[in-house]
């Protein structure tokens, strides 16, 4: 049935919606996990790389990209749409600083996105790009700011929001967990491992498994390498954007990992 | 003959500019207001070729307001500067460039901190402590030289126009009555009657 008002991106079917945008978010949510948390020191950024075959070779930096000075991004979607709109926001950004001589106000560079994106529901003929982003960015206006955005064009500020695969599961822990009234860095990076370990590949276990295994899950079956790391803060007035190599994703996880049994031995005493 | 200087005061900046329309060796009119708001702490002060001058300032005025409008928040007076010289320069490399010169003061509006950019016809931009355009410079950069320091009190600054005037109706053929005094600072852009 859908067919008749499928095959072209720009055409309402009679419920007044358009499928090959929802196709296009449905594509997102099958794609690896980003999150991203706000807290008052920084941003975290976290990706999950779905690994097709153990024969790829792993590329460090995959889901992350880095904006400007002050801003990055993580993509859920198709990775090859994903980089032409990498590109296509940083020359963006270079142009507002060529013209201002100033950093462009972060929630400026989501719309500049967003437009072309929308530009692709509305336009005929062309398939909308499937990709959802994350921004994290810094800006003297507003401060930290996290910000997502699916192929619609549409996007919406967050405190700790979720993209891609188990996006609500993880969106639900998230809510349950995020402090209210600001974070430390340092607890938005638990949180977001937290998160992770809880979502990633656990579909396949039961939930009795989950509660046993999900740390040691994650430490002792490498998923070091399947995950992205990277953290927005500032050090004295200057916006340090640190993408975490496979060693530090390791020790990080090792540590949380730590925490967590402790904290839940604690609990069961 | 037009006559536009300022300067930057401790937490304000102030332009002087003369109120005289004139064409040729006829004043046409008394009372012309040669300056643009370009935002609530950024003025724009201009002299130059008649019809230029109201065309650029125009045109810049109104691109930074729908800049303003668009996006929520203004741009910073370095910012308008720099986009202001960006479109100046483009113009040079047309068929008719507009000839004017101008002085962008403003002020931040949550640290107060003032700032003056200077911009020329060629659309050269530096930023200033005190500054003339055209043959008013020849007389009164000296005196601003001599007078002007970094905490400069609005008393001591209007003080330092008055040199300034002075200066001029002693040596500047082009002897202007009156001038428009601007001052901005955190709570905005006001005019200031000597």
């Amino acid at each position: 049935m859908a067919r008749r008002y499928d095959s072209r991106t720009t055409i309402f079917s009679p419920e007044g919606r358009l499928y090959q945008v929802e196709y296009a978010m449905e594509a997102i949510s099958h794609a690896g996990t980003c999150l991203g948390i706000l807290s008052n020191e920084g941003i975290v950024l976290a990706a999950e790389k779905t690994v097709t075959s153990k024969l790829l070779e792993q590329i460090n930096h995959e889901k992350v990209y880095r904006i400007t000075d002050s801003m990055a991004v993580a993509v859920a979607g198709i990775t090859s749409d994903a980089n032409t709109l990498v590109n296509y926001s940083r020359n963006e950004a270079q142009k507002f600083l060529f013209t201002y001589n100033e950093h462009i106000p972060c929630e400026q560079l989501v719309q500049k996105l967003c437009d072309l994106k929308q530009g692709y529901t509305q336009y005929g003929g062309l398939r909308p790009y499937g990709v959802s982003f994350l921004y994290a960015g810094h800006d003297e206006h507003h401060g930290f700011q996290l910000y997502q955005s699916d192929p619609s064009g549409n996007y919406s500020g967050w405190k700790a929001t979720c993209i891609g695969q188990n996006s609500s599961n993880a969106q639900g822990i998230l809510k349950q967990d995020y402090k209210e009234g600001g974070m430390s860095l340092k607890e938005a990076k638990a949180l977001a491992v937290k998160v992770l370990a809880k979502t990633m590949e656990s579909t396949s276990l039961t939930s009795e498994k989950r509660r046993n295994f999900t740390f040691d899950f994650f430490t002792n079956y490498y998923f070091f390498e399947k995950v992205e790391f990277a953290t927005l803060s500032l050090v004295g007035e200057k916006v340090v954007f640190h993408s975490y190599t496979v060693s530090e994703i390791d020790s990080l996880l090792k540590e949380e990992n730590a925490q967590a049994l402790q904290a839940e031995a604690q609990n069961s005493t | 003959m037009e006559i536009l200087f300022g300067f930057v005061g401790k937490d304000y900046a102030l332009t002087a500019s003369d109120n005289t329309a004139a064409r040729s060796i006829v004043v046409q009119k008394r009372g012309e207001d040669k300056s643009r708001i370009l935002s609530k702490h950024t003025l724009l002060s201009y002299n130059g070729e008649a019809g230029d001058t109201c065309q650029f300032s125009d045109y810049i005025a109104a691109n930074i307001k729908l800049y303003e409008i668009k996006n929520g928040v203004a741009l910073s007076t370095a910012a308008c500067t720099k986009f202001t010289r960006r479109e100046l320069a483009n113009s040079l490399r047309s068929r008719n460039a507009y000839q004017v010169n101008l002085l962008i003061s403003g002020s931040d509006p949550k640290t107060g901190v003032p700032s003056l950019f200077w911009l020329d016809h060629l659309a050269s931009a530096n930023k200033v402590n005190y500054t003339a355009h055209g043959y008013a410079s020849y007389f009164i950069l000296s005196t601003m030289d001599l007078y002007w320091h970094e905490n400069l009190t609005l008393e001591e600054g209007l003080g330092l126009v008055k040199k300034c005037l002075k200066e001029l109706k002693i040596r500047f053929i082009g002897n202007l009555p009156d001038f428009f005094i601007k001052v901005v600072d955190k709570n905005g852009i006001r005019e200031i009657k000597l």
